[in-house]
């Protein structure tokens, strides 16, 4: 148990009273595992835990939770998040309180499996700047380094961007060293018909379990999702790559200019298709056409819900 | 069988019910001779273009999408195309990273007026495509990722 969990504890129990339920983690069915802990009581409370294997973007919730008082415990990506839905008028300020902590980067679990070579994982124990893995075959050491999330390679801040309680700030930087290639970087590095393969062979692998979508925060239409409507019929039933990559397409369209790449929807694949790359890409071209980047100013409108009559940096093209 | 099969490639257009629609009708009142690839969609404004429009017509065999309406400021419902220009702006972006060539894809304003512009504009990009030839489509290309290697790299 550490310093900054008693002290979350400590923040929360105080402004429990007030509130109707408050989000957290809790380890998960296993070491490995976190999970989402819904607090509302002061045994709730006793099995709050954090740290670089509590992973879920906990925003997600908060749409469905609108009209009830809510806490939320933040990291700096998490935020942006937040700020996305305020934006969207998607959940109201004066009913959420949040808890930010500094994040020194989150573990991505899959990462962790690749780096002890698949055997039987038993335990997980995070240092300051190492994992330990415990596994059928003995202990591992890995670099924290090496096995973060992808986003934590590019995190722009590890304080919430927004907060109402902030839990002591503590420093020890996770971004050390060059940040491994991404998913992005290969396509990037690809000719499109090979792109275009690509897609084919990881859809291939799509169950059209959805998670993608569940997991998203931004994807707030719930049961009136696109994705499901025979009227108009977007997609069809068939177990095609075609079909899969266009609710894909979909996907990215529907979080264009929204989307603060918090990663849930990768995280939450169960195939391990890079699916952010998309959201990626759109985000790089927004962010070089209308200066903006999704979930980083309460006030301001996303990009695509406005215009300007003369946009600076597009320019009319010819047909030649 | 189509007499031009084989030679005639699939562009799907949407067009603006009351500029670019216009335009095409005045390129055909005027008798100018244009390919026939293309296949117009009329649609009351570009703002109605959803991109996922595009999306959805490459995914299902177009080799080209030309996406027309009013110039910006000339819209018949004032914003319609402003809103456009900026989705379909993004929208290349998508292709792109989907593997689709973005110069399949086309977006550009003519007038009721501009019958001759309209001509143009067509030929250009049916003859863009031409260039490109059929686009990639599903269960075509395993033999590309073969070749690349990719396979093996991701």
């Amino acid at each position: 148990m550490s310093q900054h969990t008693l002290e979350l504890r400590k923040l929360i129990a105080e402004a429990l009273p007030g509130l109707d339920v408050v989000l957290a983690w809790t380890s998960g069915f296993s070491p490995m595992t976190s999970t989402p802990l819904f607090i509302a009581t002061d045994e709730d409370l006793d099995r709050l835990d954090f740290g670089p294997m509590h992973v879920q973007n906990l925003a997600a919730y908060l749409p469905s939770l609108k009209g009830r008082k809510v806490g939320i415990v933040t990291r700096g990506c998490d935020s942006r998040t937040i700020i996305e839905l305020l934006q969207e008028n998607l959940i109201n300020r004066d009913e959420i309180t949040i808890f930010g902590i500094s994040c020194t980067g989150a573990i991505n679990i899959r990462k962790v499996r690749e780096a002890v070579g698949g055997e039987k994982l038993r335990s997980v124990e995070t240092g300051k700047d190492i994992v330990s893995v415990t596994t059928d075959e003995g202990t591992h050491t890995v670099p924290l380094h090496n096995v973060l999330m992808d986003k934590c390679y590019s995190c722009q801040s590890q304080t919430p961007l927004i907060h109402d309680h902030m839990v002591t700030e503590r420093t020890g930087c996770h971004l050390t060293g060059e940040a491994p290639e991404s998913s992005l970087d290969r396509l990037d590095a690809m000719e499109p018909a090979a792109r275009f393969a690509f897609w084919e062979e990881s859809m291939d692998r799509c169950i059209r379990c959805y998670a993608c979508r569940n997991a998203c925060p931004l994807c707030v239409c719930k049961d009136s999702c696109v994705a499901q409507s025979r009227d108009p019929h977007w997609l069809d039933q068939s177990d095609t790559p075609r079909e899969k990559l266009m609710f894909q397409a979909i996907h990215a369209l529907h979080t264009a200019g929204r989307c603060t790449e918090c990663g849930e929807c990768e995280r939450a694949c169960p195939m391990g298709i890079p699916v952010l790359a998309m959201k990626q890409a759109l985000n790089r071209r927004i962010k070089h056409l209308f200066d903006y980047q999704a979930g980083m100013d309460e006030e301001s409108t996303p990009p695509l819900f406005m215009f300007r009559q003369q946009e600076e940096h597009i320019k009319e093209r010819d047909a030649r | 069988m189509p007499v031009l099969e084989g030679k005639e490639l699939r562009i799907v257009g949407f067009l603006c019910n009351w500029c670019s629609y216009g335009g095409a009708d005045t390129a055909g009142v005027g008798r100018f001779a244009q390919p026939t690839d293309l296949r117009v969609i009329k649609l009351p404004c570009t703002g109605r273009v959803n991109p996922l429009f595009v999306v959805r017509a490459f995914l299902n065999g177009a080799d080209g999408v030309l996406v027309s309406g009013c110039h910006p400021g000339d819209c018949h419902y004032t914003a319609g195309n402003f809103y456009a220009r900026r989705r379909l702006e993004v929208l290349r972006e998508l292709l792109d990273v989907m593997g689709i060539q973005p110069e399949r894809f086309h977006y550009t304003w003519v007038s009721a007026s501009e019958g001759q512009k309209w001509k143009q504009v067509v030929s250009d990009f049916t003859a863009r495509i031409h260039e490109l030839g059929p686009a990639t489509s599903f269960s075509s290309c395993a033999a590309v990722a073969v070749e690349t290697g990719m396979k093996t790299a991701i």
